[in-house]
C-alpha cells in the first residue's frame, strides 16, 4: 500500500554547468529526501521537505557560482523503518544517492544513520527527534541538524519547571521517539526538582486518547507531559480540552509542536501552550523572505522547522562537497564538522564531533486568538536560549566519537 | 473499592470511553455488514467514505455556514447519492465475479479518494467545533463526560438498533434478503431488485458518511482518519460475522469495551488487541461469533 516511490527526478541543475569534476560519484551530487509523504507527519515534512532541498540547492549555487551538479529524490517511508531501510540501501546501492536528508519519525532515522555509516554515506537527519543520533547511537556518517529530544526538554521542560509545574504525568508515543523524549524531559524534570507520578505509554498512531487522558487526570498531576508529535499531539491536546482536564486545573506540556499543529489545532484550543523550536518563520526579516517564497512553492503552507533544517543542512552539505572537493560520504561529514555554518534560517553555527549541529533555540508560547493577526501569525517569543546552551553539552555526551 | 489494583471509579470511566469508541466501530462495521450482506461487494473505500462524510461536514460549514444539525441529515445524503453513483457505474459490473474484484476496486477508490483529499488539505487535519449545546461536560462523579461524546453513544445506539430493525423485522428488510437469497424469483414478483441493491449501498455509504460527522467534532477531520480505522473496523466485521447485522453491531461496542480495557491494563497492546481477538475467532468459529456457515 502506497508503497510509492515517488519519483522526482528533478535536477536542480545549474546554470553554467562545467565538466563534472573527477571525485564527484558519477559526476552528479545526488541528494535524497527520505520522509513521511503520506501519514500524520506529512505535513511537517513530506513535500516541504523536497521543496525546501530544492530551493537550497538553487540559492546554494546562484550564491557561490559552484559548477556542481546537484539531484534532489524524494520517497515516502510510510513510517515504517523496513520501507524507509529499503528505500535508503536501494538509493544508497543502485541508484547512486550520495546523502539522505530529512528523516523523521526516530526509528526509522536510527536505521538510516546506521545504514549510512555502513555504506560510508552520509545522512544528515532533521527530521528525527531523539537526542541518540548524537549520543549513543551517533557515528561518523551522521549529522542530527535542527532539533533533538536534549532541547526540547531542556527548553519547554525546564520551563515548565521553573514556573511551578513540578508534577508531570506523561503520555508517550510508544517508540524510539517517544521514550527519548520523556526520558530526556524526565531528567530535566527531576533535576530541577520536580516529580513524575506515571506515565502511560500509547501504541502509535493513536485517534482516541480519552481513555490515557483520563489516566492523566486521575493521577493529579500538575502537567500532563505529551512526549508525542503530528497528529498524536494535536489529538490528544483537542480531546484534553474536550474532557475538561484544562479547566480542572493541570496543564498540558506540549513537547513536541511544530507549527503546522498549532495552525491545524486553531489557536482557540492552543493558546497558552509553551513550545521549544529551532526556527520560526517571523523570526526576521530573512526568515520571513524565505517563508514566502516557500509558500509560494508550497501551495501556500508555511514552513516548519524541519523544513528550514532541510534547507540550511543542504546549503552546509554541498559547501562542504564543495571544499572537500568529492562525494564521498566520509570525508563530507568530516569537511561540516570542520566548516563553520551560515546560513539565512539559522545563521551562524558549527558541527559538533558528535555530528550535533549547534544553534540557539526559542522558547516560545502560543498566541491568543485576540492577539493573532491572521493565519500563521501564532507565536509570542518568550526568551532565546543561547546556541550553546540549547543542546546537550558535549561533556555529558554518551557519543563514542568524542573523546573525554 | 479496586479491581485488579485500579480504581472502580477509574474503570468504570473506562468501560464508558470504551463504550463510546466501541459506537464508532458499531456505526461503520454495521455498514459494511449491510453492503457484504446484501451485495457481497468487500466495501474497503468504507473509510475513505467516513473522511468523506467529516470533510463534507467541514467544508459545509465553513464554506457554506451549514451548521451541525444540517450536516447530519445532508451529508450522508450526499456522500450517499455519490455510493449510488459508484454503484451505478463500477460496482454492478462486478457482481458475477470473485469477491476480490469488488474489493479491489473499492481499495482503489479509497487510495484515490484519500490521495486527493491529502493533496488538497495536507495531513494534519481541520479542526471542527463540537455544537454549542454540546460544549461541555458532564460531572458523572467518577469523570467527567464530555456531553458530545454522551450524544455519540445515544445517536449510534439509535441508529444501530433501527437499521437492524428495518432489515430484520420489516416487510422492506424481508425483500432485501430475499433479493440477495434469490434475485430473480424476487424480481419475478415484480420487485425492482437491481434498484433495491443500488439504494442499499446507498444506504451503507450513507452510514459511513454518517459515522464521519458524527466523528468530525471527537478528532481532527483529516484525509487519514478513515484509513486509520477502517482496518479495525473490518476486524469488528470479520469477528462479529460477515454479513451479520447483529452481529456487526454488538461486536463493534463489545470490542469498544475490551480495548478500552486493553488501554487501563497494558496499554502497548491495545490497537492489537482487536486483532489477536480476530486470530481467535477466526481460529474457533471460522464464520464468526453470529455468522453462519454457508
Amino acid at each position: 500500500m502506497k508503497r510509492n516511490l515517488i519519483s522526482l527526478a528533478v535536477a536542480a541543475a545549474c546554470a553554467f554547468a562545467g565538466s563534472a569534476q573527477a571525485q564527484i560519484s558519477d559526476g552528479i551530487v545526488k541528494i535524497g529526501v527520505l520522509n513521511d509523504m503520506s501519514g500524520l507527519y506529512s505535513d511537517i515534512t513530506g513535500q516541504g521537505s523536497v521543496v525546501a532541498a530544492r530551493m537550497a540547492v538553487e540559492d546554494y549555487i546562484r550564491a557561490s557560482k559552484s559548477t556542481l551538479k546537484v539531484e534532489i529524490v524524494g520517497a515516502d517511508h510510510q513510517n515504517k523503518p523496513d520501507v524507509g531501510s529499503n528505500v535508503a540501501r536501494q538509493w544508497y546501492d543502485t541508484e547512486k544517492v550520495d546523502m539522505i536528508a530529512d528523516v523523521p519519525t526516530s526509528s526509522i532515522g536510527l536505521a538510516i544513520a546506521k545504514i549510512s555509516a555502513d555504506k560510508g554515506k552520509l545522512h544528515v537527519n532533521s527530521g528525527s527527534a531523539t537526542a541518540d543520533l548524537s549520543g549513543k547511537a551517533c557515528n561518523a556518517n551522521t549529522i542530527h541538524w535542527a532539533y533533538d529530544t536534549w532541547m526540547l526538554a531542556n527548553g519547554t521542560g525546564k520551563a515548565i519547571v521553573k514556573s511551578g509545574g513540578d508534577t508531570w504525568f506523561f503520555l508517550t508515543a510508544d517508540y524510539a521517539f517517544g521514550h527519548a523524549l520523556e526520558r530526556d524531559t524526565e531528567a530535566v524534570v527531576l533535576k530541577n526538582g520536580g516529580k513524575v507520578v506515571g506515565k502511560v505509554r500509547t501504541p502509535f498512531p493513536t485517534q482516541d486518547f480519552s481513555s490515557f487522558l483520563l489516566q492523566a487526570q486521575a493521577s493529579k498531576a500538575k502537567i500532563i507531559g505529551l512526549a508525542n508529535a503530528g497528529g498524536d499531539t494535536t489529538n490528544s491536546i483537542k480531546q484534553a480540552f474536550e474532557f475538561g482536564i484544562t479547566k480542572g486545573g493541570q496543564n498540558l506540556a506540549g513537547l513536541l509542536v511544530f507549527l503546522p499543529d498549532v495552525h491545524s489545532l486553531s489557536l482557540e484550543k492552543a493558546q497558552g501552550l509553551m513550545l521549544t523550536e529551532t526556527f520560526y518563520w517571523d523570526l526576521n526579516e530573512q526568515t520571513r523572505a524565505f517563508t514566502k517564497r516557500f509558500a509560494a512553492a508550497n501551495g501556500g503552507k508555511y514552513p516548519s522547522m524541519v523544513h528550514a533544517g532541510v534547507y540550511s543542512s543542504v546549503i552546509h552539505y554541498l559547501k562542504a562537497v564543495d571544499a572537500a572537493k568529492t562525494d564521498d560520504g566520509t570525508k563530507v561529514a568530516a569537511k561540516m564538522k570542520e566548516l563553520p555554518t551560515d546560513d539565512v534560517l539559522f545563521g551562524k553555527g558549527t558541527v559538533r564531533a558528535d555530528g550535533r549541529k549547534i544553534h540557539p533555540a526559542y522558547l516560545f508560547e502560543v498566541k491568543k486568538p485576540s492577539e493573532s493577526k491572521g493565519p500563521y501569525d501564532y507565536y509570542k517569543l518568550v526568551s532565546t536560549i543561547p546556541a550553546n546552551e540549547a543542546f546537550r553539552p558535549l561533556s555529558e555526551s554518551d557519543c563514542p566519537l568524542v573523546k573525554k | 473499592m479496586e479491581i485488579f489494583g485500579i480504581p472502580s471509579q477509574a474503570l468504570f470511566g473506562q468501560l464508558l470511553i470504551g463504550l463510546i469508541n466501541g459506537s464508532f466501530y458499531a456505526l461503520l462495521s454495521l455498514g459494511l455488514a449491510v453492503i457484504f450482506g446484501l451485495l457481497n461487494i468487500i466495501n474497503f473505500s468504507h473509510g475513505a467514505q467516513y473522511m468523506l462524510g467529516a470533510f463534507v461536514a467541514y467544508l459545509s460549514l465553513n464554506k457554506l455556514g451549514i451548521n451541525y444539525w444540517v450536516s447530519l441529515l445532508l451529508t450522508p445524503l450526499l456522500v450517499g447519492a455519490t455510493g449510488v453513483l459508484i454503484e451505478k457505474t463500477m460496482l454492478k459490473r462486478l457482481y458475477k465475479l470473485d469477491h476480490l474484484y469488488g474489493l479491489l476496486l473499492t481499495f482503489g477508490l479509497a487510495l484515490i479518494i484519500q490521495g486527493v483529499f491529502r493533496h488538497e488539505f495536507g495531513s494534519s487535519g481541520m479542526p471542527y467545533p463540537s455544537p454549542e449545546v454540546f460544549q461541555g461536560v458532564f460531572n458523572l462523579g467518577f469523570m467527567f463526560l464530555p456531553k458530545y461524546r454522551a450524544w455519540v453513544i445515544v445517536v449510534s445506539l439509535v441508529v444501530c438498533l433501527s437499521t437492524w430493525f428495518v432489515i430484520e423485522r420489516t416487510k422492506l428488510g424481508a425483500y432485501l434478503r430475499a433479493a440477495t437469497e434469490n434475485p430473480s424469483l424476487v424480481q419475478a414478483f415484480g420487485i425492482n431488485v437491481p434498484r433495491m441493491v443500488t439504494l442499499t449501498y446507498g444506504f451503507g455509504v450513507a452510514l459511513a458518511a454518517f459515522a464521519g460527522v458524527m466523528a468530525a467534532p471527537i478528532y481532527q477531520v483529516s484525509p487519514m482518519m478513515g484509513a486509520d480505522i477502517i482496518i479495525v473496523v473490518f476486524a469488528v466485521v470479520v469477528v462479529g460475522g460477515m454479513g451479520s447485522i447483529m452481529g456487526a453491531i454488538l461486536t463493534g461496542f463489545g470490542l469498544g469495551l475490551v480495548e478500552g480495557l486493553t488501554k487501563v491494563f497494558y496499554p502497548e497492546a491495545s490497537n492489537t488487541v482487536i486483532f489477536v481477538i480476530m486470530t481467535i475467532v477466526l481460529l474457533l468459529k471460522p464464520a464468526g461469533l453470529f455468522g453462519t456457515q454457508k
